[in-house]
């Protein structure tokens, strides 16, 4: 079997009594889209913060490429190679894509006194995009001025740009429309064929289906079942997410992969 | 003002600010949105338009009202002197401004950083005092304002205190408190005749040292929130400090340099305020900050952060100098003056809200999105 990519092993989070992990186990393996699904509440937000250095666990271990790390910071897991494209997209509107792509890792023309090379960020945008299959009209338009897919795409670009293992996208279709819905699972497959994995946060079944090559369930703050995309269906994962099926059997088949 | 000026380099309004070619709004109200989206990140550079030609305007109207006295070499020149130490303290402004604070402190830092500048000198050698003498006092104004600035960077960046309320504080305790307490209320009147003659007096070049050293300021300014690093991430922290911060931006130690160099600023303001009138001048900075303000806001800055430029702050202050200057060479009462910086400041503000709602219309329309989009999810 492959070494996982990213690994959570027993890992709990208290926020005063309410344990939002509770021993959470995760697992991502290279160059697969695994879909992170649970009911509201489940510890999904949580577990996802934890293993992109945005909080840190109470409890349990965290594992790239099998070695034990310890994440304080996002910009420690960039380090490593792990990228989040949040749900609030986390750009600056007033900033165009190409700065919005390089905040915070300018390129330098003369990094002594830290002049920009505005040049050279705004070609490698243009690059970027176009290896997405994004198509942006200007790369030096304010972010602000973008439709609501364009700015989607301004921030997974970004995730893509500078991810080396793996890519968290917390529900990245939620404000789409249909057809950007379909443009942005496209992204997400080229980008696994590209060798980075991805895993999706994501309430919509059928789309977690279309893309997903696995699925892990999380309910009450543990992992509860992990599934194959190709050999399940909406109402098994529907079931295992509130409870309603029981589920060795469908643990087993996940773990058989 | 003894010297008659020879102002080879100031005709300020017409020669420095290129405008910026195209991207004029439409006069169809139909093709607002697209116009909008189109002019995208010229917005700001378009507004930059509009001001300089309303300067263009003004300047006409004034030369007309008074033909032969207003357009003049030596009149722009010493507008140019009377208005240096507010340029400067405009290119600390703009980068505050910028990052969505704001910065009323100013006019009592540089009252501040020219009374401990002067009481430097004053022990050492007073009126005639080496240009070492010169040199340490102004390296300890300069610090004063840096040092000031930096403790109100601090308390707006790790104590979340309001940079409106900070700042005010501090324009209250430095300019009417500890200025007040160091003078005794009497303006120190000793000040380096070196210092006076040559910065405030003198020339370099043909251009007087005053202008010279706040215009090298402002393009140097110019220059680094335009073109470094410190510039970008003054306009991301301005734009989404939640954004910067999760790019691993600095956000805190980024916030606590910009009010130190607008202190820093306010401190070589300081300076030239000192060589020109040759006096602390205590009591007459109180309404510097407003006219600061109001030409970073003229110029296209907005008040919520995220835009502005230091051309735009460059004119917008040319725009408030020229306007004032103007109403007294055509004889208007001069309380009229402050009516008018009044109205110039609400007038810009307004104008900012005006920009801001026209972008806003993206924005209901991806709202509107995001309600289908969970509708369907």
């Amino acid at each position: 079997m492959t070494e996982p990519v990213l690994e959570a092993r027993k890992v709990s989070k208290h926020y005063g009594h309410v344990l939002a992990l509770d021993e959470a186990d995760f697992t991502a393996y290279p160059g697969e889209v695994v879909a992170l699904i649970g009911d509201n509440g489940a510890g999904k937000s949580t577990l996802v913060k934890t293993l992109v250095g945005a909080i840190r666990p109470d409890q349990g271990t965290i594992l790239v490429d099998g070695a034990p790390v310890a994440l304080t910071s996002p910009v420690d897991a960039r380090g490593y190679g792990i990228e989040a494209v949040y749900q609030d997209l986390a750009l600056a509107p007033d900033l165009d894509s190409a700065a919005n792509l390089y905040l915070g890792r300018e390129l330098y023309r003369i990094p002594f006194v830290r002049v920009l090379n505005r040049h050279a960020m705004r070609e490698r945008a243009v690059a970027a995009f176009a290896e997405l299959g994004i198509a942006l009209p200007d790369v030096s338009v304010p972010v602000g001025m973008l439709s609501g897919g364009q700015r989607q795409s301004v921030a997974v670009a970004r995730a893509v740009a500078f991810a080396s293992r793996i890519i968290f996208m917390d529900e990245p279709t939620a404000a789409l429309g249909v057809v950007q819905r379909g443009r942005v699972l496209d992204v997400i497959r080229r980008v696994r064929d590209r060798g980075v994995s991805v895993v999706l946060v994501s309430h919509n079944m059928p789309e977690v289906l279309a893309v997903a090559d696995r699925v892990e369930v999380l309910r009450m703050g543990r992992r509860v079942a992990t599934f194959t995309a190709a050999r399940t269906s909406v109402d098994e994962l529907v079931g295992a997410m509130t409870g309603a099926l029981e589920l060795s059997a469908g643990a087993d088949r996940g773990s058989a992969q | 003002m003894t010297e008659p000026r020879q102002a080879a380099g100031v005709p300020a309004a017409e020669d420095s600010p290129r405008p910026v070619p195209g991207e004029q709004p439409s006069r169809a109200p139909a093709a607002w949105t697209d116009v909008a989206r189109r002019a995208g990140g010229r917005m700001a550079a378009a507004s930059e338009t509009w001001l300089l030609l309303a300067l263009v305007i003004m300047i006409v109207i004034f030369t007309v009202q008074a033909p032969g006295k207003f357009l003049t070499l030596t009149d722009f020149s010493l507008m140019g002197q009377d208005a240096a130490w507010l340029l400067v303290m405009a290119v600390g402004e703009t980068f505050v401004i910028i990052t969505g604070g704001i910065d009323l402190s100013v006019g009592s830092l540089l009252v501040l950083s020219g009374v401990t500048a002067d009481l430097y000198c004053i022990h050492h050698g007073g009126a005639g005092a080496s240009w070492a003498a010169i040199a340490v006092g102004s390296l300890i104004g300069l610090a004063t304002g840096c040092a000031w600035g930096a403790m109100q960077g601090f308390l707006i960046a790790k104590g979340k205190v309001p940079s409106l309320i900070v700042t005010l504080a501090g324009f209250i305790a430095a300019g009417e408190g500890v200025a007040y307490l160091i003078t005794g209320g009497a303006d120190f009147r000793t000040v380096p005749n070196r210092l006076v003659n040559t910065i405030g007096l003198g020339s370099v070049l043909g251009v007087p040292w005053l202008i010279a050293i706040s215009f090298v300021v402002a393009i140097v300014g110019g220059l680094v929130l335009a073109f470094t690093q410190f510039g970008r991430y003054t306009y991301a922290i301005g734009s989404n400090p939640e954004a910067a911060r999760r790019a691993g931006i600095g956000v805190d130690r980024h916030l606590i340099k910009v009010y130190a160099l607008s202190g820093l600023l306010a401190g070589l303001g300081g300076i030239l305020s000192l060589a020109s009138f040759d006096s602390t001048t205590i009591a007459g900075h109180a309404f510097d900050n407003l006219e600061v303000i109001t030409a970073v806001a003229l110029g296209g800055a907005s008040l919520f952060g995220g835009r502005g430029s230091m051309l735009g702050s460059f004119i917008g202050l040319a725009f408030s100098t020229i306007l004032l200057e103007g109403l007294v060479i055509i004889g208007v009462n001069q309380y009229w003056q402050e009516v008018a910086i009044g109205a110039a400041l609400v007038a810009a503000v307004y104008l900012d809200q005006f920009r801001r709602r026209q972008r806003g219309a993206g924005r209901v329309r991806w709202a509107a999105l995001w309600q289908f989009g969970r509708q369907r999810a």
